[in-house]
């Protein structure tokens, strides 16, 4: 009797978290699913959401016209990447010196680099730029992404990280007659996989969406990244062209998320053993 | 003496690279800024001087400031719970094997993948009296248009709405990961001694992710400053600075009065709140999180 | 002997050749804004790609620079940064805020004066107001606009009213407001008689309210605001009475880019928004409909809008000369012709609207002339030192009486007197 009345309260409970699961799903998905409605119809049902509104692919010619888009994709990639990769390189040799090497001043260097945390280079625009002039490196992709190739999130990331693996898989490498850098590839490396895709996620994506830097510090098609080249369907004069911004949302974004639902088990899995303990 | 002089060397060469990008583009422009504080702006016809405190004077008596300060506190303490929250809720639903499972991973996940101009755009319209999306569904249950953006009263709110919405799907991420590394073990132990579903929640699964709320929280407290880029497309702080934030009245400043000698201060300011805040959440969750 | 001869003569006039090759091709950088969608990008480019290869001895680089604001930013920037673009086009209202950086310089120095008054002469003396001061013009009109009135020719009908005439002053605008805003069973408003997008910008189309009731916002030397002026505060209270009052407008500050669509969807059967919109109208909406200047009131009046070439500083004096002599090609007749037929800004000389192109163009778009007859009443967008805190000032002192927080007296007052903090170093340096 108990155990019929149990199952009863358990599908409810269950029914519930269905229910609120679904709930929040279609209030988190609506903006793609207007993005998509408008980018389908024409211009007059932006407003309009009638089951049986005229499709279209005008507005993707339209927005494809606009802007050279697999120019500024390809621009966006190598953005993301040389910095993500960078990043990766110069956290790793900085997380390793703070987590297993003694040295004088070790703990007043790592506060500074935690520092860098709070400092945004947005606000430093001005002094930034006036650094790149005299490096020459106007208008280039590596001058978009230099000034955040280091990066105290990643050094403290992996400083933790490298802290938590065991001393004695050192000495064993060490007795091996093993060198820092074999060190950290056969060893620290591998198990620290997991923060580095976490790290990689936040990078990715956090340099993916910057926009006032690259705006300010690129001036050809060659190097403008997405953000920037989006920047002209956001235009204020002439009203706005849902349509037609959101036919672009398409197409730079449909490539992702095509990507992501087809990978979405693996890129779960990978972080499976993430624990960012 | 010998070992640790190699050590040194050592770690110093590991370092070097790191620290002359961190040196070059975010402690000396820092530093600069800092001493740009106590100088007025120089503009093109006259040379900065030196001003003391003059600029913090001003700052004091700013009425923008300290609505801006009011306004981000605002931000911040909704937001960032917010999104924790609601993260962590995705991430248990999406945890749970169920039908569907991928799709409601994807539901959850889009705001991560759309550009910033058709996000903001698209709430844009979302927002409009009348003809926007809330308004159309409002309508039929007999609500009255309402002017979301374009009133004070209403306008932080809707901000923040967008700011959680693209947050909590991106913290989704990492709580599903620490979910996945809650042994299974424990669970059919706690199902077998018939603890309910949110006992087990409140005293394994919470302390277990403890971590991750850590890494979670200090973004989301960054974010909280961070995250203005909505407004500019959808408010540019209006009306009358009743969605203004921060670090957006610091860009007003900086790069459209071009008072340089006050953005300075501004964002001394700003270093200094988010430092403390920092430093506190280090502090308050070091305790509870558990280190294998 | 013949052949060396002909050696002698060949390698003389190689020689000759050599010494006298051409000068080196002067190279320029031209940052521009894009404020009315891609298609003014492409055409801008196109222009000055032909402008090119008619002058092989100048090589500009046409830059695409985001939104008015990021332009602006991105060219003091890079001039702070020692990389100044050569010319740029940048709101017109920047002019006191690039000439107190010390980034500009006067066209004058590069004109002869026959071009004095040919050329610079020629433009519409209203887009001249936001492009001189001190007897120097430090601004070409280049993409320049006025607010103009859109009205619903149907639903003028529906609502009894004449579907061809347009309101012509305040009162009418208020009483035809009444008549064109309808409301359903339960007192929900579903059409608005009027629509002035207040968001955002506000002081632009309140310009178009200030000007007609005889207020001039700002001095010529751009260091003396009048905000509180009784004529301003006036009009002012008129803006805030046609939600509060006679309730033909929505109350809270209303959004800018939505205005066409709200239009369109027959949220408001009468819209106020600048005239580079009517491509965008004319195109899609489901209805007659007609244009007209905006009502006056002690007189006509609108302000003017849009951006201005810029000639930088840091430049050699090729590089500058060659940089005016491209503005000249630019803004002449057949290329304003064409930029304002792509986009829909206003063309800044009389002798554009006499080419062909441009004769064509309003045979089969009469409207277009509106804007341009509207010309003679128009004044100064406001622009003064230090513009954008300036404006923020003004902009935030009219959200406030909008939204009913304060008095339309009180924020005027409030906003003078910030202002006059601003200014009132400009006065004493001068």
């Amino acid at each position: 009797m108990s155990t019929l009345a149990a199952k009863h309260t358990k599908s409810f409970d269950d029914y519930l978290f269905s229910f609120g699961a679904w709930a929040l799903a279609i209030m988190w998905a609506l903006p793609l699913l207007y993005a998509i409605w408008t980018a389908f119809h024409p211009a007059a049902y932006e407003t309009r959401f009638e089951l049986f509104a005229p499709l279209t692919l005008e507005n993707f010619y339209k927005a494809w016209m606009q802007a050279p888009f697999a120019r500024y994709y390809l621009n966006t990639i190598m953005l993301v990447t040389s910095i993500l990769v960078v990043q990766l390189i110069l956290g790793t040799l900085a997380a390793f010196a703070f987590a297993r090497l003694e040295f004088k001043g070790k703990n007043f260097v790592f506060t500074l680099v935690l520092l860098q945390l709070m400092v945004m280079p947005d606000i430093l625009i001005v002094e930034n730029y006036q650094t790149m002039r005299k490096l020459g490196l106007i208008d280039t992709i590596l001058a978009i992404g230099l000034p955040y190739m280091a990066s105290g999130f990643c050094i403290f990331l992996l400083r933790q990280t490298f802290m938590t693996i065991p001393t004695e898989l050192d000495e064993a490498a060490r007795m091996e007659g093993a060198s820092i850098f074999v060190l950290l590839k056969r060893v620290y490396v591998p198990l620290a996989k997991p923060t580095y895709l976490a790290f990689g996620l936040v990078s990715v994506s956090a340099h993916w969406n910057n926009f006032v830097w690259p705006l300010i510090i690129t001036n050809s098609v060659e190097t403008r990244p997405l953000t920037v080249g989006l920047s002209i369907f956001a235009t204020t004069d002439s009203g706005t062209e849902w349509s037609i911004i959101n036919a672009a949302t398409l197409i730079t974004s449909g490539p992702l998320l095509i990507g992501f639902i087809l990978f979405q088990r693996q890129f779960v899995q990978s972080f499976m053993r993430a624990g960012i303990k | 003496m010998g070992k640790l002089n190699q050590q040194w060397i050592y770690a110093w060469l590991l370092l070097l690279p790191a620290m002359v990008i961190l040196l070059g583009f975010t402690y000396l422009p820092a530093i600069e800024t800092f001493i740009d504080s106590f100088f007025s702006t120089a503009r093109g016809r006259r040379p900065s001087v030196f001003v003391g405190w003059e600029n913090y004077e001003r700052l004091i008596s700013d009425d923008v400031f300290k609505r801006v300060l009011w306004n981000n506190a605002i931000y911040a303490l909704v937001t960032i719970p917010a999104s924790i929250g609601l993260a962590l809720a995705m991430a248990l639903f999406v945890h749970s094997p169920r039908r569907g499972v991928g799709l409601l991973r994807m539901a959850y996940f889009t705001p991560t993948v759309l550009p910033l101009i058709a996000v903001a755009n698209i709430w844009i319209f979302f927002y409009l009296p009348t003809i926007g999306l809330i308004d159309q569904i409002r309508a039929l249950f007999g609500f009255s248009a309402q002017n979301w953006i374009g009133q004070p009263d209403t306008v932080l709110y809707t901000m923040i709405a967008v700011a959680v919405w693209k947050e909590a799907g991106f913290f989704m991420i990492f709580y599903l990961a620490a979910l996945q590394a809650i042994p299974q073990p424990l669970r059919e132990a706690a199902a077998i001694e018939g603890a309910s579903r949110w006992t087990f929640f409140k005293r394994v699964t919470l302390p277990l992710i403890m971590p991750t709320t850590l890494f979670v929280s200090v973004n989301a407290v960054i974010n909280a400053f961070r995250l203005v880029d909505h407004i500019f497309v959808m408010t540019q702080g209006g009306p009358n600075n009743a969605s203004n934030l921060l670090l957006y009245y610091i860009y007003d400043v900086a790069f459209a009065f071009w008072d340089t000698a006050y953005a300075s201060t501004l964002t001394v300011v700003m270093l200094i709140i988010l430092s403390v805040l920092a430093i506190g959440q280090f502090f308050f969750l070091d305790k509870k999180v558990h280190y294998k | 002997m013949m052949y060396s001869m002909k050696k002698l003569v060949t390698s003389t006039v190689l020689a000759a050749s050599l010494l006298s090759t051409p000068a080196v091709a002067v190279d320029l950088e031209f940052y521009f804004p894009v404020a009315v969608g891609g298609g003014a990008a492409d055409t801008i480019e196109a222009l000055t790609k032909k402008y090119v290869e008619m002058n092989p001895d100048v090589n500009i680089e046409a830059v695409y620079a985001g939104s008015y604001n990021d332009a602006s930013a991105k060219a003091i920037t890079a001039a702070r940064g020692g990389n100044a673009p050569q010319i740029s086009v940048l709101l017109s209202t920047e002019m006191f805020t690039l000439i107190d950086e010390d980034l500009i310089e006067p066209f004058d120095a590069y004109v002869t004066d026959a071009e004095k008054e040919t050329w610079i002469g020629g433009f519409y003396p209203s887009f001249m107001e936001n492009s001189q001061t001190g007897g120097k013009t430090w601004g070409i009109p280049f993409q320049r606009s006025t607010p103009v009135m859109y009205w619903n020719k149907e639903a003028f009908k529906e609502a009894g009213l004449d579907p061809e005439i347009a309101p012509a002053n305040w009162d009418e605008l208020v009483e035809m407001g009444k008549k064109l805003t309808k409301t359903d069973a339960s007192g929900n408003v579903t059409q608005w008689g009027l629509r002035i997008p207040t968001a955002g910008f506000p002081y632009w189309l309140f310009q178009g309210l200030s000007t007609p009731n005889g207020a001039i916002l700002a001095n010529a030397d751009g260091n003396k605001t009048t905000f509180d002026a009784p004529e301003v505060v006036e009009a002012l209270e008129y803006l805030v009475a046609l939600s509060a009052e006679h309730k033909i407008m929505q109350p809270g500050s209303i959004n800018w880019g939505a205005t066409p669509k709200a239009f369109f969807e027959k949220e408001a059967a009468i819209i106020w928004t600048t005239t580079g919109n009517l491509t965008n109208i004319r195109t899609n909406a489901p209805f007659d409909f007609g244009v007209a200047m905006l009502p006056e009131k002690k007189r006509r009046g609108a302000p003017t809008g849009g951006g201005n070439f810029y000639l930088f500083k840091n430049a050699s004096d090729e590089q500058k000369q060659a940089a005016v002599d491209f503005v000249k090609w630019i803004t002449a007749p057949e290329q304003a012709a064409v930029w304002s037929i792509a986009t829909g800004y206003v063309a800044p000389r009389p002798g554009a609207w006499e080419t062909d192109a441009m004769k064509a163009y309003v045979e089969e778009v009469p409207a277009a002339l509106v804007a341009r007859n509207q010309l003679e009443f128009a004044v100064a967008e406001l622009s003064t030192y230090e513009n954008k805190l300036v404006s923020k000032i003004f902009n935030d002192a009219l959200a406030s009486a909008i939204s009913g927080e304060k008095s339309a007296a009180d924020a005027m007052a409030e906003a003078q007197s910030k202002a006059d903090d601003v200014l009132k170093a400009y006065r004493s340096t001068n």
